[in-house]
């Protein structure tokens, strides 16, 4: 029985899904809000699904409670309201937020929406394909362990009654070898579209943790979309100084490394994984880079001759996220410039706050590669 | 009509029914017949998240509430043991994964808030067969959800609800005014006054010849009656505001004035009678909690318990009654003020020459052996809702007793804290979180303010303010309701000032 309160929680669940969508903006800047949970959801403060009644602030308010304790002493912590201001507000009350669960791949897609994504072509189509098999029909034989039972006895009551054998008072029912049906499966080959996404960033002293936070924002909705869009997904981490290597996901956002920065050396890497684990036929491969722009001097030129040789012929999207740091003199992107004209799927973007990662999202993943 | 095609409660617990119910006969306690159901958690929050009834109009916010509670019973933060609704007959719900000393525990203290829904005054007025009204709600509501669209509706009983607390909870008991008279009966009812301004100045001018007319009505005077008259005419038209006097219950306001379409005077409408219906539950939650304690404790420590289930009794009815530092239980508050009262009653300490004493040794021993305690508690059920429950017998030994206090919230530290052990700062204070069901006064004044059809409510100030952001989202949803702007005096950072909404902007300002 369908009860009413699935349908009000159904509901309840809708307006969740609205509001987040209304605020999508908010939640795209402000990554803390966002409180990641296991491999599929995420919990989000969600604003305004209370019913909003007259209340009592808690300026002045009080109450009584019982136990120990001197007079003076602290017993809890009040609301932070934001009332007692005492200033005009166009803006309605945003203090009320319950904490809801959303998959992460709603959240996708609601990115997609917002930003207006376009679906990703993924290259290498049909090349990788698995095979699945699906129970899904009946035969007149087979091993005996895929019997189907129910069927079997059901054959086997109606040839019964069909040849009067059938006694309702002594219900007996014996199949033949006849009646014997057996479930069988069929195969089906489908095709799988596979992606590796290879984050590199610069952990030289001139990033500072603001920088880094820009970056964890923004690869956590380049994750979602990208997962939305494949069916596997490899992500692999590399961090630079003057000498790269590959990290875990947690030490990547966490590193802070000292000393000159050369992001030839992150190039490299990131060539060797790719052409070692994955043949680039069959991958659709993403790099994506997070840089001040500081890099020595001289290394500029082998990193540009790099990337024209190495990474951009076989990736689907170089990304180039340059974030302003107080210490960084950006001046790599204007090296990557030069060669934006011939590199189609060379993305460039400078992220000078929190603010501009949505605009940083949208071009990166704009492109529908 | 229960959602589940009613299941008799397994024999076990038949039986322990009937012996409770036997036991909490034999004490005096009176009730309607209670019929039990069995639940599974699941059921049971779906129960409680509309509020103890079966069916209830679609609305999110029951399911908002249902995800609330089996996310904390999944998460072992909360357990909801058994539900009763004011009803006749009761309905009362347990919870299936209970343990047999609990379902025993349970049992018994729902023959307490039984006997409390039938015997307190301030559920005489409420409606019985409020299991079917409900439902009759919910049809109805449905009903317009198929004509008029589900968001519309939606949106609607999110308004409605928005102002559900500006009810007038003493208004079942007393005529506040008399019957409406709508302006067209009155006018029917006094057909022959003339209409008023008609000729005004000849009232008090005397008949004479046109030659003595200088004297006998000399002009100055008749101007300046004539000046006074329509001062006092003035004077008793601003006077005569809309509504007459301040209206608590703004609801009914709305329905009277409001401009609304059939179905959403009606949707209004529900929404009033269904918050009727809850708020004496609110009104006496410490006293129905504490009776329904009182009980179970009695019968389970006197009757009801085998040697092994004493442990668990234990275990159960000191947790209902755990005490916290900056929250009153209102189980516990209810039970040890009824106990008290007992005591007091059973040794006489109360009369004018118990108070007069005031040695307080002898006070302590004070026992006259007059054993009337069980007398004065039923009368207490009887009559009491919370607040006058605490303002008649909370005495400063039983707050010294318990170890009350008060406390208040530091604005310099954005802490709460201890502000005194005094008796009637905490008697004080316990009243104010109780009058009104701890919500701040509203009323409306004026329907018609500044002459445009405004709606204009006034915030009785009684020394806490308002939460702005909540109250001005609720102005909004008022301005859905009333078509027009809408106004809130209160006291805003000390100084009495006026949040609008005009249906795109807020507004604050001083007074």
């Amino acid at each position: 029985m369908a009860r009413s309160i699935d349908r009000d929680l159904q509901r309840f669940k809708d307006i969740v899904r609205g509001r987040v969508r209304e605020n999508l903006k908010k939640y795209i800047t402000h990554g803390e809000m966002l409180g990641r949970q296991g491999r599929d959801v995420v919990s989000i403060p969600v604003p305004n699904i209370d019913i909003p009644h007259f209340r009592h602030g808690s300026k002045g308010s009080g109450g009584v409670g019982q136990g120990e304790g001197e007079v003076g002493s602290p017993i809890g912590q009040g609301q932070a309201d934001g009332d007692g201001q005492g200033q005009a507000g166009d803006q309605p009350g945003s203090g009320h937020y319950r904490e809801v669960e959303i998959a992460l791949d709603e959240l996708a897609e609601m990115l997609g929406q917002e930003l207006e994504l376009p679906r990703i072509e993924p290259k290498g189509k049909n090349t990788i394909t698995t095979s699945k098999d699906k129970y899904t029909s009946i035969r007149r034989t087979g091993p005996e362990s895929l019997r189907h039972i129910k069927r079997t006895y059901k054959r086997a009551l109606r040839r019964m009654i069909a040849s009067n054998d059938y006694d309702p008072r002594n219900p007996k029912v014996i199949p033949t070898r006849d009646d014997r049906l057996y479930r069988s499966w069929k195969t089906t080959e489908q095709p799988e579209t596979n992606a590796l996404i290879v984050y590199m960033m610069d952990v030289s002293g001139s990033m500072t943790d603001d920088q880094k936070e820009i970056v964890r924002i923004e690869s956590f909705w380049i994750d979602a979309w990208l997962r939305n869009q494949y069916d596997g997904i490899d992500i692999r981490y590399i961090i630079h100084d003057a000498v790269a290597k590959e990290v875990d996901e947690d030490t990547f956002y966490h590193t802070r490394e000292s000393g000159g920065t050369r992001i030839s050396s992150a190039y490299r890497l990131a060539r060797d994984i790719m052409h070692h684990e994955y043949p680039v036929d069959d991958w659709n491969i993403y790099f994506f880079q997070f840089s001040d722009g500081d890099n020595w001097g001289e290394d500029n030129k082998s990193c540009v001759d790099m990337l024209m040789q190495d990474l951009l012929p076989h990736c689907n999207l170089f990304c180039y996220g340059q974030v302003e740091s107080p210490y960084g003199s950006g001046e790599f992107i204007r090296e990557l410039r030069r060669i934006q004209d011939q590199w189609e799927n060379l993305t460039l973007s400078e992220i000078d706050n929190k603010d501009a990662i949505y605009d940083s999202i949208k071009l990166f993943l704009g492109k529908g590669k | 009509m229960p959602i589940s095609v009613q299941r008799p409660l397994p024999p076990e617990l038949a039986a322990i029914q009937q012996e409770m119910e036997g036991r909490a006969r034999d004490y005096g306690l009176d009730f309607f017949e209670t019929i039990f159901e069995v639940l599974d958690y699941e059921e049971l929050s779906m129960f409680a998240a509309y509020g103890g009834f079966p069916v209830r109009y679609p609305h999110w916010r029951f399911g908002a509430q249902f995800d609330e509670l089996m996310k904390g019973y999944a998460y072992g933060l909360q357990k909801i043991y058994e539900m009763v609704i004011n009803t006749d007959p009761v309905y009362a719900y347990l919870l299936s994964s209970n343990a047999i000393t609990d379902q025993k525990l349970v049992i018994a203290h729902v023959y307490g808030h039984c006997d409390f829904f039938k015997n307190n005054a301030w559920f005489s007025q409420t409606n019985r067969k409020m299991l079917d009204q409900m439902a009759n709600h919910a049809s109805r509501v449905s009903r317009y959800i198929d004509r008029f669209g589900f968001e519309a509706v939606e949106q609607f009983i999110d308004a409605c609800l928005s102002i559900e607390d500006l009810i007038d909870m003493h208004s079942p008991h007393i005529v506040r005014r008399e019957t409406e008279t709508t302006e067209v009966t009155k006018a029917l009812a006094s057909p022959l006054q003339a209409p008023a301004g008609d000729q005004p100045q000849n009232t008090s001018k005397f008949r004479t010849k046109d030659y003595l007319e200088a004297y006998i009505n000399p002009p100055e005077v008749l101007r300046a009656e004539a000046e006074e008259r329509s001062q006092k005419e003035q004077e008793r038209e601003k006077q005569r505001t809309f509504p007459e006097s301040p209206q608590r219950d703004v609801l009914l306001f709305l329905l009277e004035h409001a401009p609304l379409k059939d179905w959403q005077h009606d949707v209004l409408s529900i929404i009033r009678d269904e918050a009727y219906y809850f708020a004496p539950q609110g009104q006496t939650k410490i006293m129905n909690e504490g009776w329904a304690s009182y009980w179970h404790s009695k019968i389970m420590t006197r009757h009801g318990l085998t040697d092994a289930e004493i442990i668990d009794y234990a275990d159960h009815h000191s947790g209902t009654m755990a005490t916290s530092r900056n929250r009153l239980n209102p189980y516990k508050l209810g039970i040890e003020l009824l106990k008290d009262i007992e005591e007091r009653w059973n040794r006489g300490q109360f009369g004018p020459e118990y108070e007069d004493c005031t040695d307080a040794y002898t006070r302590s021993q004070w026992d006259k052996q007059l054993g009337l305690g069980r007398q004065k508690i039923f009368e207490v059920r009887r009559v009491h809702n919370d607040v006058t429950f605490i303002d008649e017998f909370l005495t400063p030994e039983f707050c010294l007793k318990q170890g009350f206090f008060e406390y208040r919230f530091n604005e310099s530290t954005n802490y709460y804290e201890i502000a005194s052990r005094e008796f009637q700062m905490i008697k004080t204070q316990l009243l104010d979180g109780l009058t009104n069901h701890g919500r701040p006064f509203i009323s409306v004044v004026d329907g018609n303010y500044r002459n445009r059809g405004e709606l204009y409510l006034q915030h009785q100030y009684e020394g806490i303010e308002l939460r702005q952001d909540y109250a001005q989202d609720t102005l909004a949803n008022l301005e859905k309701l009333w078509g027009r702007p809408v106004h809130i005096e209160t006291i805003i950072d000390e100084k009495p000032s006026i949040i609008s909404f005009d249906g795109s902007t807020h507004e604050i300002h001083e007074k």
